[in-house]
């Protein structure tokens, strides 16, 4: 794999203000990501995984300036996103696209499918009518969509055509990095298999990047080469897929990990039930954020907050007592 | 004679364009202590099948028909009185989303108190006393002070509990399920499922689980039923369908489940095309247009047959 950094995140912090001093509970701020820092390498599909709550979302969003940040840097091939004007960001922002969750949200029902896809090229100014609708073709080739469907409405496809259809959106202007937000979670297994198979097969074709964000472990283990663990705004493990799913180091992961149903009657066992539920992110625990559940905590869990830091191979974790 | 036992339940909807088929003629039974999942991909009938068994299907444009016993007895002919007080009594159901399945306005106490007082002639105290010893059984922590809580100060896998409580209010002899861990977090829904188990040993309580997940059905179910465009493509015992699935539906939902173990495949085997919508299905076997194995005799529809303990609607079953 090629090892240049297409993307580097240092120190990103999200906080959102919630609430209004006339409600109960008052004004509160959540801390929806606190100093999260990783890399991304091009060619390569980084899963973002956590439960909900966690900033995954916020994450993805941040990384194309959806959100301001508050502080930290979000460096995209070199430029500083977090520093540049709205202006500037504007031809940036071709090369850097998003794929959503609910394609029948994202896509404008009023507007037939050719439109949709042509507006990002027209909006970039890609060329004249002839070089846009031969662009069309290509790209309903790509997503594999018949042509024909170009004068169609949104409601006329089904779920996973829908979201064949935000994809076509997302590669029309070549991107080099995508951020998909769950993509394939609100699709029905068949057609989940189908979707993430045209991704895989898309950034083979076209040299994509990935940050894939999902709460489905199974998913990302098909389709990421590496994975970042997220637990209340913060990134508790980060490495290589196969190593974290199946050495897990954080405790945290690991009871994400043995939390999840196999479809495998064979696998049914006492696993290590995780109790309890996330703290609220208004509200974070003091130290290791992970501390208040975790069946290893020690007194320095409560008081010191671990760092990321190298592990046992392709890995690095923030724990105090990371799992050998 | 099980608990459960639906016949040939058919259900159909009058629209502008004609009468649309959803539920196709399916039968299954589930007997005392068990759980029975029926799993299908949104819109293969599983909710509404669900839903006509506590008789919930209140569309005028709605017909419900076949047979559906419960203790003997056909549901589909009891007058609403009757039904009435089955329903939340001896059969009782949990949904999807708790948020809307609880009232904002009560406390969750009161919503399980009313529960309890619709079924049972038993004094206020004594019904408040039974909530908050139900809360308690659920894994809620102080439970007293959870049935003061309204449904929006409490987090989505608290409220899923509380809907539990309340359904198992009136011990239930039959609990039907609809999705009950789909909007919950993993680790969440681990503990919900966990619960299941230990009300079903616990109770001895029936379960009909609804599911669209084959994890969640090979985590807690004893049988499974795997529904296809309204019809029953295939059903037996859990640990035999994953082990061997027979009917092409069955076997190409499996294979296309990515696996968290196991080898890593280089790409997910999906299944080619997307289920018909309902007033598009195909005269014959619904899922003939994507099956590998088509042939010409699939043009008709296949019955469901016993076959070596289980159940397949498929004409190539066993040479699949």
């Amino acid at each position: 794999m090629n090892a240049t950094t297409i993307l580097e995140v240092q120190g990103l912090t999200k906080n959102f203000r919630v609430g209004s001093r006339f409600q109960p509970g008052g004004r509160q701020v959540v801390q929806a990501l606190s100093k999260v820092s990783f890399h991304v390498f091009a060619g390569e599909t980084l899963g973002l995984v956590g439960e909900s709550g966690c900033g995954k979302s916020t994450l993805g969003r941040c990384l194309l300036r959806l959100y301001e940040p508050d502080a930290g840097s979000i460096l995209f091939k070199g430029h500083d996103l977090t520093r540049m004007s709205e202006k500037a960001l504007r031809p940036l922002r071709a090369d850097m696209q998003m794929v959503f969750q609910d394609p029948s949200a994202s896509l404008n029902p009023r507007r037939r499918v050719g439109d949709l896809i042509a507006e990002p090229l027209r909006v970039h100014g890609f060329g004249d009518r002839q070089k846009i609708a031969a662009r069309l073709e290509e790209l309903m080739g790509l997503v594999g969509l018949a042509p024909e469907f170009l004068t169609r409405f949104p409601h006329e496809f089904s779920g996973g055509q829908r979201q064949r259809i935000g994809i076509a959106r997302a590669i029309a202007l070549s991107p080099s990095l995508i951020i998909a937000d769950e993509p394939v979670s609100a699709l029905d297994v068949s057609i989940q298999a189908q979707i993430v198979n045209l991704l895989a097969d898309l950034q083979k074709r076209l040299d994509l990047t990935y940050v894939f964000i999902a709460h489905d472990l199974s998913v990302i283990r098909q389709i990421a080469d590496r994975v970042a663990v997220m637990y209340l705004g913060t990134m508790v493990e980060i490495g290589e897929t196969e190593t974290v799913l199946h050495r897990p180091a954080h405790p945290y992961t690991a009871a994400l990990i043995s939390a999840v149903p196999e479809p495998d009657p064979g696998t049914r066992r006492g696993r290590t039930v995780l109790q309890g539920e996330p703290p609220s992110p208004a509200r974070p625990p003091s130290g290791c954020r992970f501390h208040t559940r975790c069946p290893a905590a020690q007194p320095i869990c409560a008081a010191e907050r671990p760092v990321l830091r190298q592990f046992a191979g392709a890995r690095e974790v923030a724990c105090h007592f990371p799992i050998e | 004679m099980p608990l459960l036992d639906v016949q040939d339940l058919r259900i159909s909807f009058r629209t502008a364009r004609g009468i649309v088929r959803i539920v196709e003629g399916v039968s299954f039974a589930v007997a005392q202590g068990e759980i029975l999942s029926i799993v299908g991909e949104s819109g293969s009938g599983k909710s509404l099948t669900a839903l006509a068994v506590m008789r919930l299907i209140t569309d005028p444009n709605a017909l419900v028909e076949g047979r559906i016993f419960f203790k003997g007895e056909d549901i589909l002919a009891l007058p609403d009185s009757a039904m009435r007080r089955l329903r939340g009594g001896a059969i009782a159901m949990i949904f999807q989303d708790p948020m809307t399945a609880l009232t904002p306005v009560y406390t969750v106490g009161a919503q399980i108190v009313e529960q309890i007082l619709a079924h049972q002639k038993i004094p206020k105290a004594a019904a408040k006393a039974r909530a908050v010893d139900l809360l308690g059984a659920m894994g809620i922590p102080s439970p007293l002070d959870a049935a003061r809580r309204f449904p929006h100060q409490l987090s989505g896998g608290m409220r899923q509990r509380v809907m539990i409580a309340m359904a198992l209010s009136c011990d239930p002899a039959l609990l039907i399920a609809d999705e009950p861990t789909t909007a919950l977090d993993v680790t969440v829904q681990a503990q919900i499922l966990e619960l299941l188990l230990k009300l079903r040993a616990d109770f001895g309580s029936s379960v009909l689980l609804i599911t669209h997940d084959m994890g969640v059905v090979a985590q807690v179910a004893d049988r499974v039923a795997v529904m296809y465009a309204g019809t029953i493509a295939e059903a037996g015992a859990t640990a035999d369908i994953f082990a061997r699935p027979m009917h092409p539906y069955t076997i190409g939902l499996l294979n296309a489940i990515p696996r968290l173990h196991g080898p890593k495949l280089a790409a997910l085997p999906a299944i080619p095309g997307a289920p018909p919508a309902p007033q598009e299905k195909p005269a014959g076997c619904a899922f003939a247009p994507r099956c590998t194995f088509q042939i010409a005799a699939c043009e008709a529809r296949p019955a469901l047959l016993q076959t070596s303990g289980r159940q397949v609607a498929c004409f190539r079953a066993g040479a699949v």
